[in-house]
């Protein structure tokens, strides 16, 4: 694929991963052993995917950190889209069918006889709701500023003329959890590997609040096993040099403001408010929700629904593993009461959830690592 | 093929992957049609300034996010490419 494959080349990556025990070794003679987290779901599975861990110096540790959307999202946004099932037809992304709720699913709903439809294309709710004017339809809008794009795109072309549309949502932002993991002193993280596609919407200078004096290396890297290898490679070369600057190593589609189009459309539909992200708790203006001039578009305020934060289950530690404090094979419930057919917690449920991750792919990794 | 472009044998979304694809019509009401590997897709626009025919853009869930500059990307593969030729090198090699 055109600008795909060219950044999964064996030969280059094997020059970078020279690079990287180079760096390491000047790392480890000032005692520094770096831990690095890749912010974003879909760095969290590429990592798994391409065994990027089996290549790295084995002072350096990757951590998983919150950029999955479905994996913050609480049960209590699960109950409330199961309620708005009962009362419309709901178009959601695939992964979020077997997240549990406080006690059911949207999948258990579905086979149950709720009208739920899983889509990848949130304009597939949409089109629906045109063909269908007499029926009420639900979209279920989660995600970070990659999705909330889209989000706000489809706001605007459901404003006027389509009054049977709405949303149910629970979108989030990854400054605000940023800032939230560095003033926690339970996390210990040496730098950011940034997300590609939120940084494509937000911009390479929204990370600059988290670098400078005192703050970490924030490295923007596209999602390719290159870019990633390359990533942390600068992530190395900054803390060798002592520097903490924001790098963006995915130029050819982040630019330093971001995309002010899509910014200036959601800025129109959407305001923030304090977010509660699942095992983490609430942080400060981490969420957009529609103005309330849009109500009519707003599912709870439409159904008369309140999203609450519902009941998590029992003994599951996605929050500290989301935080980066642990790692998933450190849950009890990891591979015995929670796997991917089984799920406990969010985390074993997305594709890009840290446990899923770790489950599908630790076990062709090399004796002696964990993944 | 399809898994490719975010989408799992079932049809069901997988929500944050996206790909480059190259536009090959650009319409009116922010809508066009991209392709990338033989895959043709209709896609949204709306969310890039002047979208044209022949740009490639990254399309996430149906929307094209941003669009593609293909000159970083062409300095970028240049840099890796000349990084493989010095490791494939006798001297790098011991």
């Amino acid at each position: 694929m055109k600008y795909v494959d060219a950044f999964r080349d064996p030969a280059a990556s094997r020059a970078v991963v020279s690079e990287l025990a180079s760096l390491a070794g000047k790392l480890r003679e000032s005692g520094i052993r770096p831990a690095i987290m890749e912010v974003c779901g879909t760095h969290t599975m590429a990592i798994a995917r391409n065994g990027i861990r089996d290549v790295l110096p084995p002072e350096v540790s990757l951590i998983s950190g919150p950029g999955c959307p479905v994996c913050v999202t609480e049960p209590g946004y699960i109950d409330a889209a199961i309620l708005a099932a009962t009362r419309a037809t709901v178009f959601t992304f695939g992964d979020m069918l077997n997240v549990p709720g406080s006690e059911d699913s949207l999948a258990t709903a579905r086979a149950a006889g709720a009208d739920v439809h899983p889509c990848y294309s949130p304009s597939a709710a949409l089109d629906f709701a045109r063909a269908n004017p007499a029926r009420e339809t639900v979209f279920l809008a989660i995600g970070f500023e990659t999705t909330i794009a889209p989000v706000a795109a489809l706001a605007a072309a459901a404003e006027n003329g389509l009054p049977n549309f709405s949303m149910l949502t629970a979108l989030k932002l990854v400054p605000p959890a940023l800032a939230a993991l560095v003033s926690d002193p339970a996390v210990h993280i040496d730098a950011f590997l940034c997300p590609a596609h939120v940084s494509a919407i937000i911009g390479s200078d929204a990370y600059a609040p988290f670098a400078g004096p005192g703050g970490r290396p924030c490295v923007i890297a596209g999602f390719e096993p290159l870019d990633i290898l390359y990533g942390i490679r600068c992530i190395l070369a900054q803390l060798a040099d002592g520097q903490a600057f924001v790098e963006n190593e995915y130029a050819r589609v982040v630019k330093p403001e971001g995309n002010v189009k899509a910014q200036n459309l959601i800025s129109r539909y959407m305001e923030p408010y304090d977010a509660a992200w699942r095992g983490i708790g609430v942080i400060p203006a981490s969420g957009l929700r529609l103005r309330k001039q849009y109500g009519a578009m707003d599912a709870e305020s439409r159904f008369g629904i309140r999203v609450e934060p519902g009941t998590p289950p029992t003994g599951c530690r996605c929050g500290d593993v989301l935080k980066g404090i642990l790692n998933p094979p450190g849950c009890p419930l990891f591979d015995g009461r929670c796997t991917p057919e089984n799920p406990v917690g969010p985390c074993m449920v997305s594709s890009e959830g840290a446990c899923a991750a770790w489950h599908s792919y630790r076990r062709i990794a090399p004796a002696g690592k964990d993944a | 093929m399809a898994q490719r472009i975010g989408v799992s044998a079932e049809g069901h979304g997988k929500m944050c992957l996206a790909v480059p694809m190259e536009l090959t019509d650009v319409r009116t009401g922010g809508r066009g049609t991209a392709r990338a590997d033989g895959i043709v897709r209709d896609v949204d626009i709306s969310l890039i300034d002047d979208p044209r025919t022949g740009e490639f853009v990254i399309v996430h869930a149906g929307f094209a996010i941003e669009r593609l500059d293909r000159a970083e990307a062409e300095a970028r593969i240049a840099l890796f490419e000349d990084m493989a030729r010095r490791v494939s090198t006798p001297e790098f090699a011991s």
